[in-house]
């Protein structure tokens, strides 16, 4: 398959190196030669310099035979404009990123209207995330399946935890709800865990389960948090902006801190409900007088990844709960858990990996097509979802009786709109969506894919 | 240094090229012929050798250019000396330092020559030479990374630039193994049409095949002793003059022509300079040397194959030149450093760094006489980048640096000053023959092995584009990260 990417910032770059990876046709247009070069000494792709709305580069980049365009540059106009060249050109499909918030109500139009395969918003898409965490604090990440009835929770074990030193068949012992541990760090390396798998300390662990199964578990294990109540946003930025218009339509109590009065007066009269404050968020005894210590919850959203580590390492110093700090460049994620920060979200990974389901599921056949797709575990292992539409050789037949490959496991299967955490006389029905954990060295495009051939 | 990594993918190449010496090994069992037992250690050897290098895969897999460059010219002294083998294990070529000179000269699709009666020679031997001319033309690593799987090239394109001829090597199309299989694909088909062609001309299968081999690599390994003057036909010689000029075209050229327009091909300025620069230099040795044959036909028939065999590195010779009056000896040795075009299977300087170099003289001295005015280098139209403009320059120094230090070295010899420098420069341009001592009708077989070894590093240093082998030579290639 032929990928087109415009632009080779940070979504870009990542884009660019799963997608090569995965063994697709790559050619990167970006008008830097120097990004460019460097492009070409990283990834095995080829690379055309040069403005992508313009039509010679396009041609010139072999959009006529084009499966996909993903328009990533740095400007809106330009990733819709070189969308709408590439489709008139003959390229099948298109996504583009579009962040400007006035733009954000017109996603549909832009996405029907003009044609385009798909419209992602990194900020939006991060804000989302954040909220989703925020409403339910014990977990560091969650992720959720088919439209929320199924989530997929992270958590940190601690020295004293309930779980810590349990093997998971005893997993009963502390608690008899339907939850599933599908997958556990330990140090750098990603395990899929068996019966016989005894959880330590340090440890991160993903569970799925329905919300109420997670919240019940969560309470066993006395690791719930309550949700957050009062929240702080340090630094006003677009996903500030989405974040805020979530907390509060949910009716949560917000506060965002805010440097530049222009921005603190357009953040005010876009969010009637928040409280806005211009001042310095990097300012210890701003965030102080503004009441950090009882918030609940804390999200630092600064722009800059080195003063959001630093700013979100003080906030946990003064005793809030719930820390969730945006990082960009995602060289820093490892350095970020060894400090201590779990919680942390990359508008850029979000995109990435939004784009990389899509490309994924292009390929593929409708009848088990991909719904969703997470990449977890430092991108170490994915969890998808799939939606079984017809009787297939896999249908109908109890788990334990199928082949399935080494490392990846059934974490869950939604049947009538009831979670169903697998064992192995269950089986996969028409009708179902089934969610699959695979560990790293899979490219899981089908559900076929996941049993022994 | 990742010292694992580059012994496991020279493990990986040295399996592959073991298994292409099983072809002249064929070829002396279908004409049973002693060679079998030399061609049958050398494989051996190479196969049990790039086994115990890729039993482990190493942890680290990173990969930069230093270990691309290392990895370059580890693979073509590598395979240069393990090809040397059956000939002293057969005793056509005694000595291995000659055997070992020869082939380099295969590889790198120079076609100098150590041996004296080349006819002599077993058809293994014959075939296997030529054989390596077709290999090195294109590139070694070109070709594993066509024949291997992607996983192992997702960096790969450290390797291409340092064996692919010119001042930039491009992708055609965007995986580097697709790439590497057009380029081949390519190559075959040209080669194939050659070995037809030579057929239909009258020559016999196998020197039409071995003869094709040759000329696609712009190697020059003849068959005959006389070289294809031996065939005396003038049908071959048009044959084989249209062919080498073609090898020695940029081969993305040729993809174009497939894939997109002829217009855009004719706008290659490279091309024009290149097909200007054989044109001009024919007609003028052709008057130049028509008193010596009966019309100025029968003059152009042979100065058109010896201006195309020289620009384009092959070394095929018709007529001895160093008969020709002054004018045509002086215009085919700077021939010879002008070389063909980037991209293509011959060797030389590149037309496309002499037009740079040229074009950014004419600029300097521009910006000399104004200077206010911006004045960038075009090529094609298109402002080449300062860097490559740079690059050009130190080439250029490199090149002249590696040129007087082997110089140098062979003073020590007692031939005479033209046949010395003709003997480098035919070397590090990857020509074959020179002037004088190592004229068209000699060969290298009065040098001393010191020499011989300092002619090969020449030829592989031509071949690959300097770096690789200087490289070998900087400490800090040896040092940890």
């Amino acid at each position: 398959m032929k990928i087109i990417i415009v632009g080779d910032g940070q979504v870009g770059t990542t884009l660019t190196e799963y997608l090569a990876k995965e063994g697709y046709d790559i050619t990167v247009i970006d008008n830097n030669p120097k990004v460019i070069a460097n492009v070409v000494n990283m990834y095995d792709v080829m690379t055309v310099s040069g403005n992508g709305a313009n039509y010679d580069v396009l041609v010139d980049a072999g959009a006529e035979k084009a499966d996909l365009l993903i328009a990533a540059a740095n400007s809106d106009e330009v990733n819709i404009l070189s969308c709408l060249m590439a489709k008139k050109i003959g390229t099948k499909h298109t996504i583009a990123r579009v962040r400007n918030p006035e733009y954000a109500q017109q996603l549909v139009f832009i996405r029907e209207e003009l044609g385009l395969s798909m419209v992602v918003n990194p900020e939006f898409e991060a804000a989302r995330e954040i909220s989703r965490v925020l409403r339910f604090p014990a977990a560091i990440k969650l992720d959720c399946f088919s439209k929320g009835r199924v989530e997929l929770a992270e958590i940190k074990l601690s020295e004293k935890g309930l779980l810590t030193g349990r093997r998971l068949s005893e997993l009963y012992k502390v608690c008899r709800e339907k939850i599933l541990i599908c997958a556990v760090q330990r140090d750098e390396h990603v395990i899929i865990p068996d019966g016989n798998f005894v959880l330590a300390a340090g440890d991160k662990i993903h569970i799925t389960g329905s919300h109420a199964a997670l919240a019940a578990f969560f309470k066993d294990v006395k690791m719930f948090k309550e949700k957050s109540k009062r929240v702080m946003i340090i630094g006003g930025g677009k996903i500030a902006y989405y974040l805020g218009r979530h907390m509060t339509d949910a009716g949560i109590d917000i506060k965002i801190i805010e440097k530049n009065e222009k921005r603190c007066l357009e953040l005010s009269e876009a969010l009637p409900r928040a409280t806005v404050i211009c001042g310095d968020g990097t300012d210890q005894d701003t965030l102080i007088e503004e009441g950090l210590q009882s918030s609940d919850a804390c999200v630092v959203l600064l722009g800059s990844d080195e003063e959001n580590i630093i700013i979100s390492l003080y906030v946990q110093s003064q005793g809030v709960e719930k820390v969730i700090t945006e990082i960009e460049r995602m060289s820093f994620t490892d350095m970020v858990e060894s400090v201590g920060i779990d919680s942390f979200v990359s508008s850029n990974e979000i995109t990435a990996s939004r784009i990389i389901r899509y490309v994924r599921s292009m390929q593929v056949s409708e009848e088990t097509s991909m719904k969703t797709l997470y990449k977890i575990v430092n991108n170490q292992a994915e969890a998808i979802e799939f939606a079984i539409s017809h009787k297939t050789d896999y249908t109908d037949i109890p788990l334990k009786d199928l082949k399935t490959q080494k490392g990846i496991l059934f974490a869950g299967i939604i049947r009538r709109g009831q979670v169903i955490i697998p064992g192995g006389n269950d089986c996969l029905q028409v009708g179902d969506s089934v969610i699959v954990v695979a560990g790293s060295g899979y490219n899981i495009k089908e559900l076929e894919d996941v049993f022994e051939s | 240094m990742n010292y694992k990594m580059v012994a496991y993918l020279l493990g990986r190449i040295l399996i592959i090229m073991g298994c292409l010496m099983c072809l002249p090994l064929i070829v002396a069992l279908v004409r049973r012929e002693p060679t079998v037992t030399g061609f049958l250690i050398s494989v051996v050897l190479q196969l049990s050798l790039g086994l115990i290098f890729t039993v482990k895969k190493p942890s680290r897999k990173d990969f930069y250019a230093k270990e691309g460059f290392v990895i370059v010219a580890g693979v073509w002294v590598l395979t240069s000396l393990f090809s040397a083998i059956p000939y002293c294990v057969s005793g056509e070529i005694p000595s291995y330092a000659d055997a070992f000179f020869e082939m380099v000269s295969g590889f790198t699709t120079t076609g100098a020559t150590i041996l004296q009666d080349i006819e002599s020679l077993s058809y293994s031997s014959l075939f296997w030479r030529s054989f390596t001319h077709w290999i090195g033309g294109m590139g070694v690593l070109v070709f594993v990374m066509a024949v291997l799987p992607k996983e192992h090239v997702s960096q790969s394109i450290h390797i291409m630039r340092a064996e692919v001829p010119g001042p930039q090597a491009g992708k055609l199309v965007a995986r580097m193994g697709e790439t590497a299989r057009i380029l081949y694909g390519i190559y075959i088909v040209m080669t194939a049409i050659e070995v037809v062609c030579l057929m239909l001309a009258g020559l016999p299968f196998f020197d039409s095949l071995l003869n094709a081999f040759s000329t696609a690599g712009t190697g020059g390994f003849a068959v005959k002793n006389a070289s294809i003057a031996a065939y005396n036909s003038g049908a071959v010689d048009v044959i084989i003059t249209v062919f080498m000029a073609l090898f020695g075209i940029n081969f993305s050229l040729f993809y174009l022509l497939l894939t997109k327009s002829f217009i855009q091909v004719l706008k290659d300025e490279e091309l024009h300079w290149y097909l200007g620069i054989i044109l001009v230099s024919m007609v003028v040795i052709g008057l130049n040397i028509m008193h010596q044959y009966q019309s100025f036909w029968e003059a152009l028939r042979y100065s058109s194959f010896q201006v195309v065999s020289l620009v384009t590195t092959t070394g095929f010779i018709t007529a001895d030149y160093t008969k020709w009056p002054m004018l045509s000896q002086t215009i085919l040795i700077i021939l010879i450093f002008i070389g063909s075009c980037a991209g293509s299977t011959g060797g030389g300087f590149k037309v496309s760094r002499v037009i740079i170099l040229f074009k950014n003289s004419i600029s300097e001295i521009r910006r000399q006489l104004r200077p206010r005015s911006i004045a960038p280098v075009r090529m094609s139209g298109k402002v080449m980048d300062e860097k490559v403009v740079n690059s050009v320059m130190s080439y250029l120094c490199i090149y002249i640096v590696v040129f007087i230090v082997s110089q140098l070295l062979l003073c020590f010899e007692q031939f005479s000053l033209v046949t010395n420098f003709t003997a480098v420069a035919t070397c590090i341009n990857n020509v074959g023959p020179g002037l004088d001592a190592v004229g068209p009708v000699e060969n290298f077989a009065g040098f001393s092995s010191f020499s011989k070894l300092v002619l090969s590093f020449d030829m592989l240093a031509g071949r690959l584009e300097l770096l690789p082998m200087v490289v070998l030579f900087a400490p800090s290639t040896w040092k940890r990260r």
